[in-house]
C-alpha cells in the first residue's frame, strides 16, 4: 500500500548511542553518547534500554522546544520482549501511547502511522522513538552475552542507541512525502546469522512496488538506504533487483547498517549493524541533516525487519521478513 | 521471485569462512589446554603425592575454576571468539557456558533467574553425556563383561 502525504514535516530529531556506536564514523554526528560501559549507571541491561530511548525523548522535545503535554500520541517499538522498553518509557511519558513491533523495520512503521495521523489532522505533534541494546538482544535471541559463542562473518550485531522524532503539520525543513507498507514474505530462510539474506527479498519487493505504485524510477531519488541488511544482505538486494525487475540501483545505493560501523576497524560488527534502532541512528544523525541543507533532495528509506522468532525457528519454521518504506524530501 | 533462483543469489554472495584458519587456531589452543592439564596432573601426583585419578579430578577442578573466574572477570568471551572449539570443547567450555548464564541471569532473581537458567547452555550437555555413559556402559558390559 502505497500512501503520498502533503503536510507530514519532521520536527526535529534525536540519538543516543552506546560505546560502539560512538566509535563508528558517524560518531560526531549523534547527540549524545555512552562511551564507560553498556549500563549507563543502570541496573540491569533492561533498563539501561529504557534509558537510551527516554533520553532521546528528552533531548528531541528540548531541541524543537515542544512540552511533554504538546505531544498528542507516543508510537514506539524495541526488540525485547512485550516491547518492554517501550512501555515503561510510555510509562514515564506518560502520554497516550501505540506500542508497535515490526523488529527492525519498526522504526518505518512508526514512521508511517504518524504521518497517517498528521495527514488525517487528527494530532498535530506525534513522536516516533525506536531502542535497541545489543546486549539485550544477545540474551534475548541468542546465548548470554559473556558466553561470546563465535559467529560467522555474515552475522550482523544489534546496534545500541535511542531514536526519536517529532513529526508535526507545521511547515519544516524535512518532509515525508510517500510511503509503502510491506508485506511479509518468505524465501525459506532460516538462518539467523544472516539475516541479510533473510530481509533482502523484502527489502527488494518494497521498493518495486514503491517505484510502480507511484510510476518513478530510481533517478527520482537521490539516496536509496536500506535499513540493516549487512554487507552481504546489500549485495544480494542489488543483484535480486537487477535480475527480477530489471532495476540498476546504481551509486544510488547504501545500507545504514554497512554505514553505522566502520567494517574494517570494528571487527566484532561483523557483516554490519543491525536493530531497530540502526536505521533510525543512520537516518537521523547523517541523512536527515544532509536533506536539511539540500545536499539530498529525495531519499527512499527503507527500513527491513526479520520477523525472528528463536522458538519458531527451533519449531522448524522460516524465518519471515518485512520492509516498509518512507520518502523523505527537502523542503526549498 | 522464485525460491531457488533466490538461493543462487544467497549462495553467490556468501563469503568464504575461515575454516582451516579456524580449525588450526582451534587445534593448537585445545592441544594447548592438553598440555596444561596433563601439566597439572604431573604437578598434584608429585608435589601432593596423589594417586593418578585423584590428580585428573584436581585438575578438572582447576581449569574449571580458573575458566569460571575468567568468565566472570569478563575476558574469557573474548578468548573464546579468538580460539572457538579449541575453549569451547574442554571442560573450560562447560565451565564457561554455566558461569556466563549464571551471570547473565543473577539479575532475574536467584531462584528465578540463576536457578532456573544456569544450566540452559550445559544442560543438554549433562543430559545426553548421562544418556550416552549408560548406553556405552551397557554396550561394554556385553562385550567385556565389565571389565
Amino acid at each position: 500500500m502505497t500512501t503520498k502525504y502533503k503536510d507530514v514535516y519532521i520536527k526535529n530529531v534525536a540519538t543516543v548511542v552506546g560505546p560502539y556506536e560512538a566509535k563508528g564514523p558517524l560518531a560526531k554526528r549523534f547527540d549524545k553518547y555512552y562511551k564507560k560501559d553498556m549500563y549507563f549507571g543502570c541496573d540491569t541491561l533492561e533498563r539501561a534500554e529504557i534509558k537510551l530511548m527516554s533520553d532521546s525523548i528528552k533531548l528531541v522535545l528540548k531541541k524543537s522546544e515542544v512540552e511533554k503535554s504538546d505531544i498528542d500520541l507516543f508510537i514506539a517499538g524495541d526488540l525485547q520482549n512485550q516491547i518492554a522498553a517501550s512501555c515503561y518509557t510510555a510509562y514515564e511519558l506518560g502520554r497516550p501511547f501505540l506500542g508497535i513491533f515490526s523488529a527492525c523495520a519498526t522504526n518505518t512503521e512508526g514512521l508511517i502511522i504518524a504521518s497517517n495521523f498528521i495527514e488525517s489532522k487528527t494530532c498535530d505533534n506525534v513522536l516516533v522513538s525506536v531502542s535497541s541494546h545489543n546486549m539485550v538482544a544477545e540474551k534475548q535471541f541468542r546465548n548470554p552475552t559473556e558466553y561470546g559463542a563465535p559467529k560467522p562473518s555474515t552475522a550482523t550485531f544489534t546496534a545500541t542507541g535511542g531514536a526519536s522524532c517529532i513529526l508535526t503539520s507545521q511547515k519544516g525543513k524535512v518532509r515525508i512525502e510517500s510511503s509503502t507498507i510491506g508485506t511479509p514474505v518468505d524465501y525459506s530462510k532460516n538462518d539467523p546469522l544472516h539475516m541479510g539474506s533473510v530481509m533482502a527479498g523484502a527489502a527488494a519487493e518494497v521498493i518495486n512496488k514503491h517505484l510502480t505504485d507511484l510510476d518513478r524510477t530510481i533517478d527520482d531519488y537521490d539516496l536509496i538506504l536500506s535499513g540493516d541488511l549487512g554487507n552481504y544482505g546489500k549485495e544480494i538486494l542489488r543483484d535480486y533487483l537487477k535480475q527480477e525487475y530489471n532495476i540498476d540501483l546504481k551509486n544510488k545505493y547504501n545500507d545504514c547498517g554497512v554505514m553505522l560501523y566502520d567494517l574494517k576497524t570494528q571487527k566484532d560488527v561483523q557483516a554490519g549493524g543491525s536493530g531497530p534502532v540502526c536505521s533510525a541512528l543512520v537516518v537521523y544523525s547523517d541523512i536527515i541533516k544532509k536533506l536539511e541543507n539540500h545536499e539530498l533532495k529525495r531519499v527512499l528509506y527503507v527500513a527491513t525487519g526479520a520477523l525472528f522468532n528463536p522458538t519458531m525457528v527451533f519449531e522448524k519454521e522460516n524465518i519471515l521478513s518485512i520492509a516498509h518504506a518512507i520518502s523523505l524530501e527537502s523542503v526549498l | 521471485m522464485e525460491k531457488k533462483l533466490y538461493d543462487k543469489l544467497v549462495v553467490n554472495h556468501k563469503p568464504k569462512e575461515k575454516r582451516g584458519q579456524n580449525a588450526f587456531i582451534a587445534f593448537v589452543v585445545g592441544g594447548l589446554m592438553g598440555v596444561i592439564g596433563q601439566l597439572l596432573v604431573e604437578f598434584y601426583s608429585y608435589y601432593l603425592g596423589l594417586s593418578s585419578s585423584d590428580a585428573s579430578v584436581f585438575m578438572i577442578i582447576t581449569l574449571i575454576f580458573f575458566a569460571s573466574l575468567f568468565t566472570a572477570l569478563g575476558f574469557f568471551d573474548k578468548w573464546v571468539k579468538f580460539a572457538r572449539c579449541g575453549l569451547i570443547i574442554p571442560i573450560t567450555g562447560f565451565a564457561h557456558s554455566m558461569t556466563s548464564a549464571a551471570i547473565e541471569y543473577k539479575r532475574e532473581g536467584f531462584v528465578t533467574g540463576l536457578g532456573a537458567n544456569m544450566f540452559k547452555l550445559a544442560g543438554t550437555v549433562i543430559l545426553y553425556g548421562v544418556v550416552s555413559a549408560y548406553i556405552f556402559g551397557f554396550i561394554r558390559l556385553i562385550i567385556m563383561g565389565g571389565a
